[in-house]
C-alpha cells in the first residue's frame, strides 16, 4: 500500500531550526510542513507591520530557507508553511530572492491569499453576517473600532491545488495548522473531498505534527527526565498509509521519544471537545482512534473517524486592548516575604493616591505563586525563602497612566523595605495589549476569494 | 481495604495549552486500571475549585477513554488571552502541571 512521510519542521516562530535541518536529512521523508503561526503571533505580526508596511511575514523563514532550500530541491521534498502571516507574498518573495542567491534554478512557489478579511468587515457588518464573539456571545461593537487584523482559517484545498499544479513550495497565510499537513495526504492519495474518516486521520496526523517536539518528547510532563538526548530532540514524522492508518515516529538516530504516551499527551494539547475537533476541512473525533505502541519509536494510530467538515469557519479578529506596564523587585532573605508584602502595600497606595484610570491590577510573587496563582500552598515556613521576586502589572487604556505607574518603582529602593537586588531598570513597558476575538462566519462568504498564485525561479 | 491520599502525579501526566481566553488541560494516566478512579474523582466541579480566582469561567470535561484521558475546557481563565493578560503563563502552558497536585483517594492495591 502506499505510503507518504511527513516531516514537521517547526512549531511556532522562534522554534530552533536543528529540528527541521535534520528532518530533510535524515527524515525520509517526501513533504516538510511548518507552522509557524500560533493566535498570538498575527497580534506580533501586526505590531511589526506598524514600523515596516512590508514585513507581516514570519521572518525566521530567512535563516530556515537558508539552511533547508538546497537539500529540498536536490531531495525532491516539498514545503508547506504558513510562515506567510499577514503578508504570504511577502514570505514568498523572500524565498525568490534566497533561492536565487543559493543558484536554486525551476522551482515552482504558490501563495495561497483570502485568508485575509480585515478589510472586508465592513462589508460583512452591510450584509448582516453575525461577528458575535464565538465564545462569549458579546456582539461585535464593542470591539469592531480597535480591530487591527481579521483572518478567517482555511483549510487544505487552495494547498492541494498548488501541489496539483506542480508547486515545490506553498506560502500560506493563516491556513488551519492541521491542513497544511493534510493537504498533501489529499493530493498523494486522491481522498475524496467528503472520505471524512481519512480527512479526519490526516488532520490528526497535523495535529500531532503542528507543534513539532511536543509529540517526541518536548514538554512531556511523564518521566521527562529519561527522555533520551534531550539536546538533539527529532521533530515527528508522520508515516500516513492510503488507508488513513498513521505511524507518528522521528528521524532515525535524532534524541527524543515517541511512545503512546508522549503522542497521546499531544492529542489533547489545545482541544476542546474531543468529539467534535472543529477543522475548516472536517470535524475529527480524537475519542475514536486507537494507539498502539510498536516500539523503536513508532506509534500506530487506527480506527480514525470524522464527520462533515463545518459550515462555518473561524475567523479570528485581534483588537487593540490598552496598554500593560509592569515591574519586577527582587527581595532577599531575611523576611524576604514581609518584605514583598509591605512593597504591594506601598504601590496600592500610590496607585490609589495618584488615581492612575488602570482596569485591572495584578500581583505575582515569582518563586511562590505566579504560576499556579490560587492553586499553589503557601509554604509552611516563610523564612525558608531565600528570594522573592514581587511583580506588578497593569492594564489601563491611558498612555500617561502606564508611564506614571512605571515611574513610582525607583524609589523605594532607597526609601522602601531594605534588601532589594537592582536599584534600576526594573520595569518594563508599556506594551501594547492585543484582545482576542474569534467568530464563525459562512464558508461560503470567505471562500470564493481565495486565490493561489505561482511564481517560479 | 484500605484508601490512600495521593496526588493526581502519581497516576498522571497531563498537558495544557490556550485557545484564546480558554485553557484546556488534558489528564491522562500511565495505567487503564487508574482511569475509573479519575472519572469518578475528578471532576469539572473540583477542577474549578482547585483553580480558584484565576478560572472565572465554567469548567467542563470530556472523558477520553480511548487514551485514558480526561480533558479539561477551562472557560475565561487566562486573564483575558495570551496578547492580553497580565498572566505570567500567557500561554496557559503550566496549568496542566497544576492539577497534578490535587488529591485524589485510591484503594492502596491499585496502586
Amino acid at each position: 500500500m502506499k505510503t507518504v512521510r511527513i516531516g514537521a519542521g517547526q512549531g511556532f516562530w522562534g522554534n530552533g531550526q536543528f529540528g527541521a535541518i535534520n528532518m530533510v536529512k535524515s527524515g525520509e521523508i517526501q513533504y516538510l510542513c511548518c507552522d509557524a503561526l500560533a493566535e498570538l503571533t498575527l497580534a506580533i505580526l501586526k505590531k511589526g507591520m506598524k514600523k515596516d508596511a512590508y514585513a507581516g511575514w514570519v521572518n525566521d523563514l530567512t535563516p530556515l530557507m537558508f539552511k533547508i532550500l538546497l537539500i529540498c530541491k536536490e531531495k525532491g521534498i516539498k514545503v508547506i508553511t504558513n510562515h506567510g502571516g499577514l503578508n504570504p507574498a511577502g514570505a514568498t518573495a523572500e524565498v525568490e530572492r534566497i533561492a536565487k542567491e543559493l543558484g536554486i534554478t525551476g522551482l515552482k512557489i504558490a501563495t495561497v491569499t483570502g485568508d485575509d478579511v480585515f478589510d472586508r468587515l465592513g462589508e460583512f457588518e452591510e450584509k448582516g453576517l453575525d461577528l458575535s464573539n464565538m465564545d462569549t456571545g458579546e456582539s461585535i461593537d464593542a470591539i469592531k473600532e480597535r480591530a487591527l487584523f481579521a483572518n478567517a482559517y482555511i483549510g487544505a484545498r487552495p494547498i492541494v491545488e498548488a501541489l496539483d499544479n506542480g508547486a515545490d513550495i506553498v506560502i500560506t497565510g493563516r491556513a488551519a495548522d492541521s491542513s497544511l499537513f493534510l493537504a498533501p495526504l489529499i493530493h498523494e492519495f486522491h481522498w475524496s473531498w467528503d472520505d471524512w474518516d481519512k480527512l479526519a486521520a490526516g488532520t490528526l496526523a497535523g495535529h500531532l505534527l503542528e507543534c513539532a517536539a511536543q509529540s517526541t518528547g518536548g514538554n512531556f510532563l511523564g518521566d521527562w527526565w529519561n527522555v533520551p538526548r534531550m539536546e538533539e530532540i527529532g521533530y515527528p514524522i508522520a508515516e500516513v498509509r492510503e488507508n488513513g492508518e498513521v505511524v507518528i515516529t522521528k528521524p532515525v538516530g535524532s534524541g527524543g521519544r515517541v511512545s503512546v504516551e508522549t503522542v497521546s499527551e499531544q492529542m489533547v494539547y489545545e482541544t476542546l471537545d474531543p468529539n467534535n475537533y472543529i477543522v475548516p476541512d472536517v470535524i475529527a473525533d480524537f475519542t475514536s482512534p486507537v494507539l498502539e505502541d510498536l516500539g523503536n519509536d513508532r506509534v500506530m494510530i487506527k480506527n480514525m473517524k470524522g464527520k462533515p467538515r463545518p459550515e462555518k469557519l473561524k475567523v479570528f479578529i485581534g483588537y487593540q486592548d490598552g496598554l500593560a506596564s509592569s515591574a519586577l523587585l527582587l527581595y532577599a532573605w531575611p523576611d524576604a516575604m514581609k518584605k514583598a508584602r509591605k512593597m504591594e502595600e506601598i504601590i496600592r497606595y500610590e496607585v490609589n493616591k495618584l488615581k492612575l484610570p488602570i482596569v485591572d491590577f495584578h500581583v505575582d510573587y515569582v518563586g511562590l505563586n505566579s504560576v499556579h496563582g490560587s492553586a499553589a500552598p503557601m509554604p509552611a515556613d516563610e523564612d525558608s525563602i531565600n528570594e522573592i521576586g514581587v511583580k506588578f502589572s497593569i492594564k489601563t487604556y491611558d498612555k500617561g497612566a502606564a508611564g506614571k505607574f512605571a515611574g513610582l518603582f525607583p524609589s523605594w529602593a532607597l526609601d522602601g523595605p531594605p534588601a532589594l537586588a537592582g536599584t534600576g531598570g526594573f520595569a518594563s513597558g508599556p506594551r501594547e495589549l492585543l484582545g482576542p476575538w474569534s467568530a464563525l462566519v459562512d464558508r461560503n462568504e470567505i471562500e470564493p476569494n481565495i486565490t493561489v498564485s505561482y511564481r517560479e525561479v | 481495604m484500605s484508601k490512600k491520599t495521593i496526588q493526581l502525579r502519581q497516576i498522571c501526566h497531563a498537558r495544557s495549552g490556550d485557545k484564546a481566553n480558554n485553557v484546556n488541560a488534558g489528564i491522562l494516566v500511565y495505567n487503564p486500571k487508574h482511569y475509573p478512579v479519575i472519572v469518578e474523582q475528578v471532576t469539572a466541579e473540583k477542577v474549578k475549585k482547585h483553580f480558584g480566582e484565576i478560572v472565572q469561567g465554567n469548567v467542563e470535561s470530556y472523558e477520553m477513554p480511548n487514551i485514558n484521558a480526561i480533558n479539561f475546557v477551562l472557560r475565561k481563565a487566562l486573564g483575558g488571552g495570551a496578547s492580553d493578560t497580565l498572566f505570567i503563563d500567557n500561554l496557559g502552558k503550566c496549568y496542566g502541571a497544576s492539577l497534578l497536585r490535587m488529591e485524589i483517594e485510591i484503594e492502596e492495591s491499585l496502586l
